[in-house]
């Protein structure tokens, strides 16, 4: 007799794999936990640096910066780029 | 919502008269209960604002292009020992202890200098006198007594204090190490999970506690959902475990999501060292520590989620990191779920309640209503729907008073104490 009854998580997984055919099958496997280990790299390429500074003579690059964005390529990576922030000085709101 | 405000570690210290919040922004606020007295019988033991500073900052480390947020990851707090209270906070790379201690005199009648700081011109001194204790209002500092840093390279996922006293263990993604807490400029690795091979990389440690009275014992979690013993008397590295604790998995049912949420997120050892509770995505486990071949106890915590789980890997929550604690009796378990609920369950009587940590449904001294989410067929008024809920709305971090029915709960950047009666 066929089990016609699915999992949920097996109903979930189907939708998933229609969504996007290249997810590999290997989910929990070292892609997905050396991602995990590099939380909070930020790339400097002094390459991309001096390129885009030849091109910034050419054309004027949008000033406005996504902060968590890769500093690579067109934009110009600048010290307040990187994320030097100053240090807080705004209380915790529980505190007050 | 200034995202530095939102609360990343809430934790009682041993007594319960000190609550420690650490947040987002790399700042530690420390709340203490007041003392019931006759003049304010109403106040009933309420937590105030005790202490405030900034733990720790964001730095970057140029070597490795390495952005290190200043997060407070977790806050352990040490026995108390004198007058001083003293906590461990950490962020993803450097543990401080702090001390915190308090003020109430001052010394007045300097010889040498004024009492705004100037100093005096010698000459001009013609008498001696003797500086004398005045009392001042109260001030409570924290100061930063030790540093421990450049001991991990991954991030840092838990600190644990040692029954010693003396001792305590941190732990990354791959690493464990132990440190003395007088000794900053050294510590012993006792867990290495590196692979010689990054690319044979297939689970991470995410969460270790000491024994809470064997010294010599701590366990470890990992992604994969397996949790390990060790013994530190049996090896100085303590790669090889003398317990293994793994549930047997049904193959038949094994799907994309099975090792995601089987990762465990938190572990916690009861108060009696007898038992230890684990956090999975969708449930919490009690482990009977002579038991390795599966938990004693499960409790689902939103079974719901699962036909979910598509979304919630979409948009990344699959990946949230739930905390789970014990009671100060151990015969219940907290933990937190989403849309600011919480659910609690009592290990004797079996029952299970669901609370709401809002200001909507939070009145002060009001009773909390318990809240149920519908998860198909006609719902009934007062209950949610699964797609109602808000997953933006997590509750990650809880603690319990160790000796009181009393809670704290931290959704997102707001802190609720619950003062609840259980039956």
């Amino acid at each position: 007799m066929e089990d016609k009854v699915v999992s949920p998580e097996k109903v979930e997984e189907a939708k998933l794999k229609a969504r996007y055919p290249h997810l590999g099958s290997k989910p929990g496997g070292s892609d997905l936990l050396r991602k995990r280990l590099q939380k909070g790299q930020k790339y400097f390429d002094s390459g991309d640096y001096n390129m885009a500074k030849a091109k910034m003579k050419n054309k004027q690059l949008p000033t406005a910066t996504t902060e968590k964005a890769e500093v690579t390529g067109d934009h110009i990576p600048t010290p307040q780029d990187l994320p030097q922030r100053k240090p807080s000085l705004v209380a915790s709101k529980l505190a007050g | 919502l200034s995202t530095a405000d939102i609360i990343s570690t809430v934790e009682f210290n041993y007594s319960g008269d000190l609550l420690a919040t650490g947040d987002k922004g790399g700042r530690v606020v420390i709340f203490q209960r007041e003392q019931e007295s006759k003049n304010r019988p109403h106040s009933r033991g309420e937590y105030n604002v005790y202490s405030t500073f900034q733990s720790h900052e964001p730095e970057f480390d140029y070597l490795k292009s390495l952005e290190i947020e200043e997060k407070i990851n977790k806050i352990r707090w040490l026995p108390q020992q004198n007058a001083a209270h003293s906590l461990l906070s950490t962020n993803d790379k450097t543990i401080k202890l702090w001390k915190i201690s308090e003020r109430d005199k001052k010394a007045e009648g300097y010889n040498l200098k004024e009492e705004d700081g100037r100093l005096r011109d010698p000459f001009r001194i013609t008498s001696l006198r003797v500086p004398v204790l005045q009392p001042m209002d109260l001030m409570v500092e924290a100061s930063p007594r030790r540093i421990f840093a450049n001991a991990h390279t991954y991030h840092i996922n838990s600190i644990s204090v040692n029954s010693d006293h003396e001792t305590y263990l941190s732990a990354d993604d791959l690493r464990i190490n132990l440190w003395h807490l007088e000794i900053t400029d050294r510590s012993f690795n006792i867990v290495d999970i590196k692979p010689a091979n990054m690319e044979e990389l297939t689970e991470v440690i995410t969460a270790a506690e000491c024994h809470p009275n064997q010294c010599n014992v701590f366990v470890y979690s990992s992604s994969k959902g397996t949790i390990r013993l060790c013994d530190m008397r049996a090896a100085a590295l303590c790669d090889r475990h003398t317990k293994f604790f793994e549930e047997p998995e049904d193959p038949s049912s094994r799907s994309f999501f099975s090792e995601i949420i089987s990762s465990i997120s938190d572990v916690k050892f009861s108060h009696s060292g007898r038992y230890m509770m684990t956090r999975d995505y969708l449930s919490v486990k009690v482990w009977d520590l002579n038991m390795e071949s599966r938990p004693v106890e499960t409790y689902q915590v939103h079974e719901y989620l699962r036909s979910k789980l598509c979304s919630l890997y979409e948009n990344d929550c699959i990946f949230d990191k739930f905390e789970c604690c014990w009671n100060g009796t151990d015969s219940a378990i907290m933990t937190g779920s989403y849309n600011n609920f919480f659910r609690m369950f009592d290990r004797n009587t079996r029952r299970d309640i669901t609370l709401e940590a809002s200001r909507e449904s939070s009145k002060p001294r009001g009773i909390l209503k318990p809240r149920k989410v519908c998860t198909g067929g006609k719902r009934k008024k007062d209950e949610i729907s699964v797609d109602s809920l808000d997953f933006n709305k997590k509750i990650l971090h809880t603690a319990w008073h160790p000796k009181e029915n009393v809670i704290a709960v931290a959704a997102t950047n707001n802190l609720y104490i619950f003062q609840d009666k259980m039956n």
